[in-house]
């Protein structure tokens, strides 16, 4: 953190978007997290994707729960409507926020212990019922915010500051997603911005669920050596599969992709994902696949990133829900409340 | 294609190397006021002493480099302030020339106790100056403390040069000029007014000196020889403002015409408001893109109503019985390509009536007293031939400085030529060679006080530069010594400071110690930092988080950084020195440190023929 707010002065030609806003025109509070926490490379990270992605600031949702991650969506998109619920709740909050309002972008910021530990029940369901939504986990393998004790994530044999070793087998969010069929499932890390932000992007534009699980050291409690999250560990570690390229809707494809190695997602709003494969045997399509290779790494101490799986024709929470394309707030009254005969027309059908 | 870790590792062979930082000038430079100040003047460490009330401390340390703060807090040409960073971030630099005065204006009188004093013995040596103007003054403030004997031959009955004879009272009150050039004579300098030297070879012929040092400035002021010119009521402009400074000249005529558009012709203009004129023109010959006043004199002028009138090349003055009525004027058009003239025409002709004309065209240094069997030897333009960094001539005993080294510039440089003179005096006094020059020295400290703490205010306040009050355009006409400018109070001083932006506070990267967790990027409020994969210089300005357009200011570059091989990048353009990535750094690899820029003078104890202990003042 710092004791001074940064200056509102900018960069007199910092380059703006679609609509005219300069990257800090995204910008949140102050951040109160520690120095060179990984989660405030995120929120620089997402400040940059919602930028690109040119989204008005007052279409987005903020959601998190509780934990120095769940701080995080106070830092950027001051603009935005945010909700900051019980611990582990955020996914029942964003269930709720969806079903009223399809057309808002929701952004959910959570921890290994919030997800994995105290909501890890409503992080299943969510995925389940495949929540439209950006649901983003700022992964340090610790508690930070009550000193530092293992949490749900750390892997066996990772050291914790004062030197004991962790036993219990880790719970990694990313194969749990692909087996609850997650449409849009990514690893990554705080200090890569190039693989992060065009995930992000992505990831805000896919429709349904979309995880992406960020190793972010957690610069006090575990960033030393001995540690499996640290920002050597990880940088040491980590090997991407597949760059994920974003491309909206109506730009060119900028770049030349060699021949093959290259494979085109057109998302509904017809933005495009171009996948480029770093491991050649990777396929992102195949579940199954993607499980083994994910699994394989993991048992050498490697963390496998990128946009490990992507599927798009799974039905979102509206499609399953058959929610009305209009949001609540704008159905007129007397639809949205059509008075006792029509409950009574109701309670009928069920006689 | 995006960064991947692969393309990371690999530098490729137009790689940067890594910015020297032990070299001075970095550190220097980055202080973009105090690089272009000739005379190294400690610019951001005085504003933060006027911030902090201590006026004699910031009125002492403008001295040391300056010598005339009172001077050049009202006339100084401030090629400072166009180099303010302030004015990069937002529009306007901090009205650095303005603070100096304040410093000059609210000193206490108990400042007297801590000038340089006359040392308690001569050393036996003998220097002669010639002309007592802002050179030849600072040759004397830098020697007499060290023991040398300083005579000043001055063929005005006043000191100060051009600083008394050129520049009108309403902008210089005597009182200051008196004051500061006051301490100088104090440290037992001999001055000989009304003596001018009117031989060189008879000077060196006396043999009553060591070494003589010429600062007899530019005092020829060039003439138009246009038809007509031998008419009265046409006048040289710096021998008119002579006159005037001096009561000669007490009014002028109503309808005046000032030739040339320099600073000179500024304060012809409003000098002549205030002797009787009503109506001045000063008739430029190029668009105003081309003037070569400065923007803030322009804008005094035109505030008293004088009128520029663009795009007239004179052609002959009009005379009636004897007396210029008027003046013939081409009018011109000109081609421009961007900021070059590429085509002019004549497209027209005017008369402008006028009962006098005042000539500010330019001005020469002129030798007519130095005969050229001496040894000091002149070029083929008829210039002496000085050394540019020892401003000695080709005659060992005899150097030059101020506008009779290099013609005409402006007061702030004829000082620095001083300094720099009487360094080479100093050297050549003791059997060394003036060219061994003792070299700068860059000294940082840190400046972190606490987790969150900075001995220095780093918060960017968001202030606009605010205007020196003038008196009212009624009363400032009523006498030619009114000062039109009031200067800053206490109060407004303290608030202009604020928006100095600290750049001597550097930011200082250890690179061994950066984890790249990327903190100090996020949270650059000018993004004026990248880590990246190294490159030719070209291409990396091109890929930095934001635009780094302009090559005249340099980019840190960090050695490799330890877990990716990638480079930490600083443009420094228009780093606020705020501090917030040193703040947000979890290993301290970022810090900021003051730097103190050691500037080499005769008498701070850098010369190589005097030990550091012979400190003065």
């Amino acid at each position: 953190m710092t004791f001074m707010s940064k200056p509102k002065v900018a960069h007199p030609d910092l380059p703006r978007n679609a609509l005219g806003l300069t990257r800090r025109d995204y910008e949140g509070a102050n951040s109160t997290l520690c120095a060179g926490c990984g989660h405030d490379s995120i929120t620089a990270a997402v400040i940059e994707a919602c930028w690109a992605n040119a989204v008005e600031p007052h279409t987005v949702v903020k959601l998190s729960g509780i934990g120095c991650s769940s701080k995080t969506t106070a830092y950027f998109l001051s603009g935005a409507h945010g909700f900051n619920s019980v611990h582990g709740r955020m996914p029942s909050i964003a269930t709720g926020a969806n079903a009223a309002n399809r057309r808002l972008t929701y952004i959910g910021v959570s921890g290994d212990g919030d997800t994995l530990s105290i909501g890890l029940g409503q992080f299943c369901h969510a995925i389940r019922r495949n929540l439209n939504m950006l649901y983003i986990i700022e992964n340090n393998g610790v508690y930070g915010l009550t000193k530092g004790q293992f949490s749900a994530s750390a892997d066996v044999g990772s050291k914790a500051k004062r030197g004991e070793v962790n036993r219990q087998p880790p719970i990694d969010p990313v194969q749990l997603a692909i087996t609850l069929g997650a449409s849009f499932v990514a690893r990554s890390f705080s200090g890569d911005k190039a693989q992060l932000v065009p995930l992000l992007r992505a990831a805000m534009r896919h429709d349904g669920f979309s995880l992406i699980d960020v190793i972010s050291p957690c610069v006090t409690f575990n960033d030393h050596e001995g540690s499996t999250r640290s920002y050597a560990y990880a940088r040491e570690h980590y090997e991407e599969a597949v760059h994920a390229d974003f491309v909206p809707a109506a730009a060119e494809i900028a770049v030349d992709y060699a021949e093959g190695a290259a494979q085109t997602v057109t998302l509904h709003d017809g933005s495009r994902i171009v996948l480029r494969k770093v491991d050649a045997d990777y396929d992102p399509s195949d579940p199954g696949l993607a499980l083994d290779a994910i699994q394989q790494r993991m048992r050498r101490g490697e963390y496998l990133t990128g946009l490990l799986h992507v599927a798009h024709d799974a039905e979102d929470i509206h499609a399953l829900g058959s929610t009305p394309d209009t949001p609540l707030n704008a159905i007129p009254y007397e639809s949205l409340s059509p008075g006792g005969d029509a409950l009574r027309r109701v309670l009928e059908a069920y006689r | 294609m995006p960064e991947t870790k692969a393309s990371l590792r690999s530098a490729p062979l137009a790689a940067m190397q890594a910015t020297d930082t032990t070299d001075p000038r970095y550190y220097h430079r980055v202080v973009d006021c105090q690089w272009a100040c000739p005379a190294h003047t400690d610019v951001p460490e005085y504003i933060r002493l006027i911030a902090q009330g201590r006026f004699d401390d910031a009125y002492l340390l403008n001295r040391e480099s300056n010598v005339f703060p009172g001077i050049l807090g009202r006339v100084c040409d401030r090629p400072c302030e166009p180099a303010c960073r302030r004015g990069r971030v937002e529009d306007k630099p901090v009205a650095i020339c303005r603070l100096k005065r304040v410093a000059a204006d609210l000193k206490s009188t108990g400042i007297a106790a801590r000038l340089p004093k006359a040392p308690a013995g001569k050393n036996g040596k003998r220097i002669a100056c010639i002309g007592a103007g802002p050179s030849s003054l600072t040759v004397a403030n830098d020697l007499a403390p060290l023991g040398y004997a300083v005579t000043i031959f001055e063929r005005h009955d006043a000191p100060g040069g051009l600083m008394r004879t050129n520049i009108p009272s309403f902008r210089l009150p005597q009182s200051v000029l008196d004051e500061e050039i006051g301490v100088i004579l104090d440290l037992g300098v001999s001055l000989q007014l009304g003596s001018p030297i009117d031989s060189l070879s008879r000077l060196l012929a006396d043999r009553r000196f060591d070494a003589i040092f010429v600062g007899s400035g530019a005092p020829k002021g060039k003439d138009l020889p246009l038809p007509g010119r031998e008419a009265a009521g046409i006048h040289i402009g710096i021998d008119w403002l002579e006159s005037v400074a001096f009561g000669h000249t007490g009014s002028i005529g109503e309808r005046v015409l000032i030739i040339g558009v320099g600073n000179t012709a500024m304060d012809c203009c409003r000098t002549s408001m205030r002797l009787g004129a009503t109506s001045v023109k000063v008739m430029a010959r190029k668009p105003r893109s081309f003037f070569k006043a400065s923007d803030w004199e322009l804008e005094d002028a035109e505030e008293e109503r004088v009128e520029i009138v663009v795009n007239h090349a004179p052609t002959a003055f009009v005379v009636d019985a004897g007396r210029v009525v008027g003046m013939r004027f081409d009018r011109m058009a000109y081609d421009l390509d961007g900021t070059r003239i590429v085509a002019e025409r004549v497209v027209g002709e005017v008369t402008i009536p006028c009962d006098e004309v005042i000539l500010a065209i330019g001005q020469e240094n002129a030798f007519p007293w130095i005969e050229r069997d001496t040894g000091v030897e002149f070029d083929r333009w008829d210039r002496p031939v000085v050394d540019p960094l020892t401003f000695q001539s080709t005659r060992p005993d005899v150097f030059f400085g101020g506008d009779a080294a290099q013609g005409p510039k402006n007061i702030i440089w004829a000082v620095e030529h001083g300094h720099q003179a009487a360094l080479s005096i100093h050297a050549y006094l003791n059997g060394l060679a003036p060219a061994d020059r003792p070299r700068e020295a860059v000294r940082l400290s840190s400046r972190k006080m606490g987790l969150h703490e900075w001995a220095y205010k780093n918060d960017y306040a968001p202030l606009e530069r605010r205007l020196v009050p003038h008196v009212s355009l009624k009363e400032r006409f009523k006498k030619i010594s009114i000062e039109v400018e009031l200067g800053f109070t206490a109060e407004q001083a303290a608030q202009e400071a604020q928006r100095c932006l600290n750049c001597d506070v550097q930011t200082v990267f250890e690179a061994r110690q950066c984890i790249e967790c990327d903190a100090c990027v996020d949270v650059c409020p000018v993004d004026c930092l990248t880590i990246a994969a190294n490159g030719a210089e070209a291409e990396v300005r091109a890929r930095l988080r934001a635009p780094a357009i302009d090559p005249s200011q340099p980019l840190y570059v960090s050695a490799p950084l330890k877990q990716t091989g990638r480079i930490m990048v600083k443009d420094e353009n228009l780093c606020l020195h705020c501090g917030l990535c040193a703040e947000r750094c979890p290993t301290a690899a970022w810090d900021m440190q003051k730097s103190t820029l050691h500037w080499p003078h005769a008498d701070n104890g850098s010369s190589p023929c005097q030990s550091p202990e012979r400190k003065t003042a």
